[in-house]
């Protein structure tokens, strides 16, 4: 007995030593890495010259923020996860039934989604509920439908698609542009951007048929990249970067309309105050139809025939091939299908916003998209949504945290650290959870019974 | 015919970046198949540790030697930028290694983001210009070639030839081609592989420092949004020349480099990097294993 607790002892500080040594190295590691970046800034004088400025207080709070981290990881949380990885394995898997709230998710979610405008109405006024309606629920709305149109690429034919916001683009251009030179109504666009965009989709998928994996996703950024550079190079027809503004705004089928000069305006017709929150509304509605629109043909398509062939696909081309599927329409028709869902979100972003220039079209979003997908567990809609939710909102938040002012001083902008603090979630969510957030799939086709197979026994696309 | 020439020897410069760049994605592609879209951040971060340790050296030794200075700023930026991927394999690659295919190539895009976006932070949004490092131009049979580009040309054959050797005559060469070749037998065999990988990152980024200088020295200004373009052209080349490849990546940027400038010359310069990317579709899309790649078996 004795000696165990003797053993014990010595272990522990065995560890101590161990995390101290770390954190020294750590330290160390923490001053080469910041020395130069954060120790010294380059800005410029009067004379338009570089000039270095000396911050060694921050570089030492950066040393210090690594040495501590790297202590308390290995002191305390990897031995703490170590030991819950025991108890876990030790324990017999308990099959548990899942609550009400895990049984219903979907349908609570978009009861909440629901009634969120009214609430936030209620709560903040019409003119406060615009912030959380508009830059929250829509924004966050946008990305879901983009997220759920390149799932159907990404997650389920398995073909990497990292130029996905052409599509976008093309749906956002192909309504600002017809709107603007043949003034024809969003209803009537809305469609039309998305079979334009899937015509796109058809087109650029052609010539990628034979490639796979990683060169069809650096031929895939290739034509996103095209397409933003013509976007931005045709300047007779797409105004170049200053963009096409002026965009006209959607209406309530034609009946009402939301110009304020119309004679058949919404807050007239009803007799309300004048509101642009009325028009955030509708399109938060909006945008929440055509998401569920997205959901529902995803969850019907991958029922018949041609799902099936796209998650065969997914699985294993060759065997996919040899029983007989028709890869090139499968693949053809998993791109235009998804390209049709980025084409309808733009022409929604598009009338939104009411500016569209190639500045909304960059790679950057094409990587946000593919993020969230993978991030929500490649192939579920739920955890795809939740994905979004955290990732968009959360960075959205950032821009809200005005308190941190008062801690940082009145320089200090947290819009700053949005896209550092974004790029640090993806790395940090890719660690600790690999297969995403809801990292199970439901299988389509079973036989007797419906069993959730954990993601990792799913292969991912090689497509 | 002297025009052509002139933008022969201006698309060479350029290409000798990208070749540059190109070599860390297709070695890092080629060992542990993982895009490293990272890469291009890791090339500008290079370029800016060139900047601040120019900046120290002018402002401690006015009158340095601009041959000792530069010198002194690529070996910094080699050593700091090695240092960096070294973190940020072992902190964001590692865990994943073993892991589907597309978990490396999300934690590397949101290193790039965060790369980018912590020298934006750092050293704040705007232009870093320098003044011209190097300004001499020689007049050779009238073209007119700057010394800068003679310096990039040397360099870059320099190191490649350096690393041409330690790849296939030195153990550390001969441990990485046997990790690209079978991971676990060449673990079996006693290949510390974990490590292996680690030094194939520092090369690759040691390397990307120096076109990072280069990029510094040839254009005199440096922005944190630098990487992306570089990056995703020297990518471009290296699947041009056939990822995993090493003279292919160099000739993918040398033809990379030659398309954009002849392409500027003739046609219009707005749209070269359509250019590009319209050529490297071409190329994938009637040879898909790159043009010196080998073409990859599928096993059933």
């Amino acid at each position: 007995m004795a000696n165990i607790s003797h053993t014990n002892e010595s272990a522990s500080s065995n560890l101590m030593a161990r995390a101290l040594r770390e954190a020294f190295y750590a330290g160390l590691v923490a001053i080469g890495l910041f020395v130069l970046f954060v120790g010294l800034k380059t800005d410029q004088n009067i004379l338009n010259e570089l000039v270095l400025v000396q911050r060694w207080g921050l570089l030492a709070v950066f040393v210090a923020i690594a040495m501590v981290g790297r202590f308390l990881s290995v002191a305390y949380i990897r031995p703490w996860l170590d030991a819950r990885k025991a108890a876990k394995a030790a324990a017999p898997t308990v099959e548990r039934e899942a609550g009400f709230v895990a049984r219903n998710f979907s349908l609570l979610a978009l009861i909440a989604l629901v009634v969120y405008p009214p609430v936030m109405v209620a709560l903040f006024g019409f003119q406060g509920s615009l912030k959380w309606v508009d830059n929250f629920g829509i924004q966050i709305l946008i990305y879901v439908m983009l997220a759920w149109g390149l799932n159907i690429v990404v997650g389920l034919a398995g073909l990497l698609d990292l130029g996905y916001v052409a599509f976008y683009a093309v749906g956002a251009y192909s309504y600002a542009l017809l709107s603007s030179y043949f003034g024809l109504s969003f209803w009537l666009l809305l469609p039309m951007a998305g079979i334009l965009a899937a015509l796109w989709g058809t087109i650029l998928g052609f010539p990628v048929l034979r490639l796979k994996g990683d060169y069809l996703a650096i031929v895939t950024l290739a034509f996103g990249e095209i397409i933003r550079l013509v976007l931005i190079n045709w300047t007779a027809v797409t105004k170049g970067t200053f963009g096409i503004s002026g965009i006209a705004k959607a209406s309530v089928f034609g009946i009402w309309s939301f110009d304020v000069s119309a004679s058949n305006n919404f807050a007239k017709a009803f007799g309300l105050p004048m509101s642009s929150a009325y028009y955030k509304i509708f399109l938060f509605y909006l945008a929440l139809a055509l998401c569920m629109l997205a959901a529902f043909v995803t969850i019907r398509l991958r029922r018949m025939p041609i799902g099936r062939a796209w998650e065969a696909l997914r699985e294993d081309e060759i065997a996919c091939r040899s029983l007989g599927i028709n890869t090139v329409t499968t693949k053809l028709t998993a791109f235009a299908t998804g390209a049709m869902f980025g084409g309808i979100a733009g022409s929604f972003f598009a009338v939104r916003q009411g500016f569209v220039s190639p500045e909304s079209f960059v790679f950057l979003e094409s990587a946000i998209i593919l993020a969230i997908v993978v991030l929500g567990g490649m192939g579920s809609l739920v955890g795809i949504a939740i994905a979004a939710t955290v990732m968009i909102g959360g960075t959205e938040l950032l821009r809200e945290m005005d308190f941190l002012k008062q801690i940082f001083g009145p320089d200090f902008t947290p819009e700053l650290y949005r896209m550092l603090i974004f790029g640090l979630a993806m790395i940090v969510v890719m660690v600790w959870k690999p297969r995403g957030f809801v990292g199970s799939r439901e299988p389509t086709a079973f036989l007797r019974e419906r069993k959730s197979v954990s993601g990792s026994f799913t292969k991912e696309g090689h497509g | 015919m002297e025009y052509f020439v002139q933008q022969l020897v201006n698309g060479l410069t350029l290409g000798s970046i990208y070749g540059l760049i190109a070599i860390g994605y297709t070695m890092v592609y080629g060992i542990i198949g993982m895009v490293n879209f990272a890469h291009g951040d890791i090339f500008m971060l290079g370029g800016f540790a060139a900047l601040i340790v120019y900046l120290i050296l002018v402002g401690l030794f006015g009158g340095i030697p601009i041959a000792l200075a530069l010198f002194i700023m690529i070996i910094v930026a080699m050593l700091m930028t090695g240092l960096w991927n070294w973190v940020i394999e072992k902190m964001a690659y590692r865990p994943l290694r073993g892991s589907f295919r597309l978990a490396p190539l999300i934690t590397a895009i949101g290193m790039s983001i965060a790369l980018s976006n912590f020298i934006q932070v750092t050293q704040g949004p705007r232009n870093k210009p320098v003044p011209p490092l190097v300004s001499s131009v020689y007049d050779i049979f009238g073209i007119s070639v700057s010394l800068k580009q003679i310096i990039i040309v040397v360099v870059t054959a320099v190191l490649l030839t350096i690393f041409w050797y330690i790849v296939n005559h030195t153990p550390l060469g001969r441990a990485q081609r046997a990790t690209e070749q079978d991971r676990k037998m060449a673990a079996l065999l006693g290949i510390d592989v974990d490590k292996t990988i680690s030094i194939t990152f520092v090369m690759g980024a040691a390397l990307a420092a120096v076109a990072g200088t280069m990029y510094l020295m040839y254009y005199g200004v440096i922005v944190f949004t630098d990487g992306f373009t570089p990056g995703v052209k020297a990518f471009t080349a290296a699947v041009l020349g056939g990822i995993g490849s090493l003279p292919g990546a160099v000739l993918g940027g040398l033809m990379i480099g030659l398309i954009e400038s002849l392409w500027s010359a003739y046609f219009t310069i707005d749209y070269k990097d359509v250019a590009t990317f319209s050529i490297l579709a071409i190329v994938l899309i009637f040879k898909p294993s790159g043009i010196l790649g080998r073409p990859e078996v599928e096993k059933v």
